[in-house]
C-alpha cells in the first residue's frame, strides 16, 4: 500500500496502519518504553541493594543524619559545635567546598586571563615567562601540587609566637592568616541594603551611557563612574550612620591566637594549588579564543582609530568570549570537582567531613556516598547552567 | 576523586550487583575452596601491628592474628593474603566480603559491634588514646592543652575521644583532620599542630618517624579505652568461633608455657590442659566440631608462636617499639589477657 492510499482509505484497518507507521507516535512509544525500562531497572537496583544490605545485617536509612556528630571541624563558616548533628556537619563541609570552589574559580579566572593574554604579548620576556608557567604547572598532577603547596606554606611560615605581624593587626604564621573579625553594630544592615541600590544605579547609568553613545557618539567613563557609585554610596551611608562597625582583635593566648578570623593554611594551600593549576588551562583557552579572532578585526579597529586597549576590550575580547566560554565552563566544573582532593591536606571539605568522618563514624557508606555524589552533581549542574546562560548572552546572534 | 572513595563506591556497587547474597555465608568453605584467608590489615602501615618489612613481608601483631587463622585452617601460616585498608575502607571491605576477616588495629565499640553487620571476636591488644607534644611547649599534662591545635586522623574513634576529652574538661581545641596517618604525621612534624593524638601504641611508633624524635614527648594521660581486635561478618558463627579461638589458643599456649620452639616436645606433656590444647590422646578433638582438624592449635603455635612470643617480636622488647606488656599481660600476671579453658 502506498502513501497516497492511506489518505484516501478511511477503513479502520488502514487507520491502525497509519498509527503504527506514524513517526511521531512511534517515537513516543519507544521513548516511553525506554523510560519504563529505566525506571524498572532503577527500582530493581534499589530493591536488590536493600535486600542485600538486609541479608548482611546492615541497617539502611537516613536517620543517622540527626545523630550527634561529636567531632570537631577546623574551619566552621556556620554555627557548629561538638553537639551538632551529622546534618549540620554536612552543611559545614558543603559550605567549605563552595568557599574553596568559588574563591578558586575567581582567582583562576583572573590569573588565567592575565597569563593567557601575556602569552600573546609582544614583550618577549613576559610571553616566555607565561609559556614556562603554563607548560610546567599544567603537566604536574594536581595532588602533588597541593601537597607541595601545603608543605611549602607550612615550612616557610614560622610558628604562631614568631608569626609575621602585618598591618591592621593581621598576623601570618603556620596556623594561618589571623585577622580582626568585624563585629556588626546597630544600623549596619542599612549599609548592606544600600549596596544593591548602588548596583542598580550603576547598571542604569551604564544603560544610559550606551544609549547616548549610540545616539550622539559621545563616550562616557562608565567603568570609573560605576565603581564610584558602587563603592562610594555605601561608604557615605556607612559614615553618615557613624561607622557602626567594630573589630575583634585576635590576641596570642596560650598556644594560638584567640578571637578574630583565621584563614587556615589548608585553605591557603588549596587556593594556591587549585587556582594556579586551573589557571594554566584557562590561559590556554583564552589564548586560543583570542587567536580565533581574525587579525582583520584588529586591523579594521586600528584603522578606525581605536587604541590597542580599546581594540582588545571592544573588538577582540567580545568575539573571543564566544570561543572561550564553553571550554571555560568545563574548567570551572573541573575545579569544583578537583576541590575534593582537599582531604589530602586536611582541608575540611565535603569529602573530608561527610564522606570521611561521618561515613566512618556511622558506617552508612552507601547513603553517605550517594548524598555526596548527588551534591557534586548538583554543584556542577548549577555551574553549568549559569555558564550556559552567560554563553547564550554573548553568543553570536545570527540574523 | 580519591581512590579511597572510589573503592568504597565499588563496594557499594557490589551490593547492588545481581542476585542477593546467600543468607548463611559459609566463610570457612569459601576459604577452603580458594585455598587462602583474605585478611584486611593496616594499609598505610602501622609498625608493630601491620606493615610490610624491608623484604616486603607483612609483619605485626594483627598480621600474626591473620596467620594464626590460616595456620588453624590449612596448617600453614603462609596461606594468607593481605589487603591493605584505610580506616575509612575497613568495615565496608569486610561487609562486602572483599576480605574474610579484619585485623587492622580496630577498636571494638558498641555501635560497630551492633550496627555494621560485623562482630568483634576478641581483643588482641588493649590500647588507650594518648597525646604527643613538642617538648618546647613546656606542657606536662594533657590538661594544659587548652586552645591547642591537634592533628588527628579522620574516621577513627580517636577523633571522637579527642572531642569528648576536651569537652568534659572544659577545654577548647582546634582539630586538624587528615585522611591518612602519614599526612597527619607530616603536618605535626611541620609544626601545623601543637599536639598529635592517636592510640598510645601508635604514638611511640610515629614518634620514631619524626625528623627529631627527641623533640617530642608522649604525655602521661590515657584518655580512652581502645580494645583493638579482629572482626568478622555477623551471622557466620562457625567462622567467628575459629577466629576467636585462634586468639585464645595463643593465650592458652603462653599460659602453659607452650612455645613455637618446644611445641613438639610438649606433645608428650602429661598436663591435661596442654593435651587438650594440642589435641593429644584418644577422643581429644576440639577442632573437628568447628570445621578444623584436631591439631588446629598445634598448627597455630608451630606456625606463629604463642601470644607472648608474638607480642615481644612485634611490639615488645624484640621490636623497636619496646612497649611493656602492661594491660596486655596474661591475667595470671596482672594483665587483662584471659582465655576461657578448652574443654
Amino acid at each position: 500500500m502506498t502513501l497516497r492510499d492511506k489518505t484516501a482509505d478511511d477503513s479502520p484497518r488502514s487507520l491502525v496502519r497509519a498509527v503504527l507507521y506514524d513517526a511521531t507516535i512511534r517515537g513516543w512509544v519507544f521513548q516511553g518504553l525506554v523510560l519504563v525500562f529505566l525506571i524498572l531497572f532503577a527500582v530493581w537496583v534499589m530493591h536488590n541493594t536493600a535486600a542485600n544490605l538486609r541479608a548482611a545485617n546492615i541497617p539502611f536509612g537516613f536517620d543517622f543524619l540527626n545523630m550527634r556528630a561529636g567531632f570537631d571541624i577546623s574551619q566552621k563558616p556556620i554555627y557548629y559545635t561538638l553537639d551538632s548533628s551529622h546534618a549540620q556537619a554536612f552543611k559545614v563541609g558543603l559550605l567549605n567546598t563552595i568557599i574553596v570552589s568559588v574563591l578558586g574559580i575567581v582567582l583562576a579566572t583572573i590569573i588565567g586571563f592575565v597569563v593567557g593574554i601575556s602569552r600573546l604579548s609582544s614583550n618577549w620576556l613576559l610571553a616566555r615567562a607565561a609559556t614556562v608557567y603554563v607548560e610546567t604547572l599544567r603537566n604536574i598532577p594536581l595532588l602533588l601540587q597541593l601537597l607541595f603547596w601545603y608543605k611549602a606554606v607550612l615550612s616557610v611560615l614560622p610558628g604562631p609566637r614568631q608569626g609575621y605581624m602585618l598591618p591592621l593587626s593581621t598576623n601570618l604564621s603556620n596556623r594561618g592568616l589571623t585577622m580582626p573579625r568585624p563585629i556588626v553594630g546597630e544600623g549596619f544592615e542599612i549599609v548592606l541594603w544600600v549596596v544593591p541600590v548602588a548596583v542598580v544605579l550603576a547598571w542604569a547609568l551604564a544603560r544610559w551611557a550606551r544609549r547616548r553613545q549610540v545616539a550622539t557618539g559621545q563616550s562616557f567613563p562608565v567603568f570609573r563612574a560605576s565603581l564610584g557609585i558602587v563603592v562610594g554610596l555605601p561608604l557615605i551611608v556607612f559614615l553618615a550612620l557613624g561607622a557602626p562597625l567594630s573589630f575583634e582583635i585576635p590576641e596570642l593566648k596560650g598556644f594560638n591566637f584567640v578571637g578574630g578570623m583565621v584563614v587556615h593554611p589548608e585553605l591557603i594551600a588549596m587556593l594556591l594549588g587549585i587556582s594556579l593549576y586551573t589557571a594554566t588551562f584557562i590561559a590556554e583557552t583564552v589564548r586560543a579564543g583570542i587567536l580565533a579572532v581574525s587579525t582583520g578585526q584588529s586591523e579594521a579597529a586600528f584603522s578606525l582609530g581605536l587604541r590597542p586597549g580599546q581594540t582588545m576590550r571592544l573588538i577582540v575580547v567580545p568575539q573571543a568570549m564566544r570561543v572561550i566560554i564553553p571550554p571555560l565552563t568545563s574548567q570551572y566544573l573541573n575545579l569544583t570537582k578537583n576541590s575534593s582532593l582537599a582531604l589530602a591536606i586536611g582541608y575540611p571539605d565535603l569529602v573530608a567531613v561527610f564522606a570521611g568522618s561521618t561515613l566512618n563514624i556511622t558506617g552508612h557508606a552507601i547513603e553517605v556516598i550517594a548524598i555526596t555524589m548527588a551534591v557534586y552533581l548538583a554543584l556542577s549542574l548549577i555551574t553549568a547552567a549559569l555558564m550556559n546562560w552567560f554563553n547564550a548572552r554573548v553568543a553570536l546572534v545570527e540574523r | 576523586m580519591r581512590s579511597n572513595t572510589f573503592k568504597i563506591l565499588l563496594l557499594g556497587v557490589a551490593f547492588m550487583g545481581a542476585g542477593a547474597l546467600a543468607a548463611s555465608a559459609g566463610t570457612l568453605d569459601d576459604v577452603k575452596a580458594k585455598g587462602f584467608v583474605q585478611c584486611g590489615v593496616n594499609g598505610t602501615g602501622l609498625a608493630g601491628f601491620g606493615a610490610p618489612d624491608d623484604a616486603g613481608n607483612w609483619k605485626g601483631l594483627d598480621v600474626d592474628a591473620c596467620r594464626a587463622v590460616a595456620a588453624a585452617v590449612f596448617g600453614d601460616p603462609a596461606k594468607v593474603k593481605f589487603t591493605g585498608l584505610s580506616a575509612k575502607e575497613r568495615f565496608t571491605a569486610l561487609q562486602s566480603k572483599e576480605i574474610d576477616m579484619l585485623a587492622r588495629n580496630s577498636t571494638n565499640t558498641m555501635s560497630r559491634d551492633t550496627q555494621l553487620g560485623i562482630t568483634f571476636t576478641g581483643v588482641n591488644y588493649y590500647d588507650g588514646q594518648g597525646f604527643m607534644v613538642k617538648k618546647s611547649l613546656g606542657v606536662s599534662s594533657a590538661k594544659d592543652l587548652n586552645g591547642a591545635s591537634v592533628c588527628v586522623q579522620s574516621g577513627t574513634t580517636t577523633e571522637l575521644n579527642l572531642a569528648d576529652y576536651f569537652k568534659s574538661n572544659g577545654l577548647t581545641f582546634n582539630a586538624v583532620v587528615f585522611e591518612k596517618q602519614e599526612e597527619a604525621d607530616a603536618a605535626y612534624d611541620a609544626g601545623r599542630c601543637d599536639a598529635y593524638t592517636t592510640d598510645a601504641s601508635g604514638l611511640y611508633s610515629i614518634r620514631l618517624k619524626m625528623t627529631n624524635p627527641d623533640d617530642s614527648i608522649v604525655l602521661p594521660e590515657i584518655i580512652s579505652k581502645e580494645p583493638l581486635g579482629p572482626a568478622v561478618r555477623q551471622g557466620d558463627d562457625q567462622w567467628e568461633s575459629i577466629v576467636r579461638w585462634s586468639h585464645y589458643a595463643m593465650l592458652i599456649a603462653e599460659e602453659f608455657g607452650v612455645t613455637q620452639a618446644n611445641v613438639d616436645e610438649m606433645k608428650t606433656s602429661e598436663n591435661p590442659e596442654v593435651q587438650r590444647l594440642l589435641g593429644i590422646g584418644e577422643g581429644v578433638d576440639f577442632g573437628t566440631p568447628i570445621g578444623l582438624t584436631k591439631d588446629w592449635a598445634y598448627n597455630i603455635i608451630k606456625g606463629v608462636g604463642n601470644y607472648g612470643e608474638s607480642f615481644e617480636r612485634n611490639v615488645g622488647e624484640g621490636s623497636p617499639l619496646k612497649i611493656a606488656r602492661g594491660l596486655n599481660a596474661l591475667w595470671s600476671k596482672g594483665g587483662l589477657q584471659y582465655a576461657p579453658p578448652i574443654r
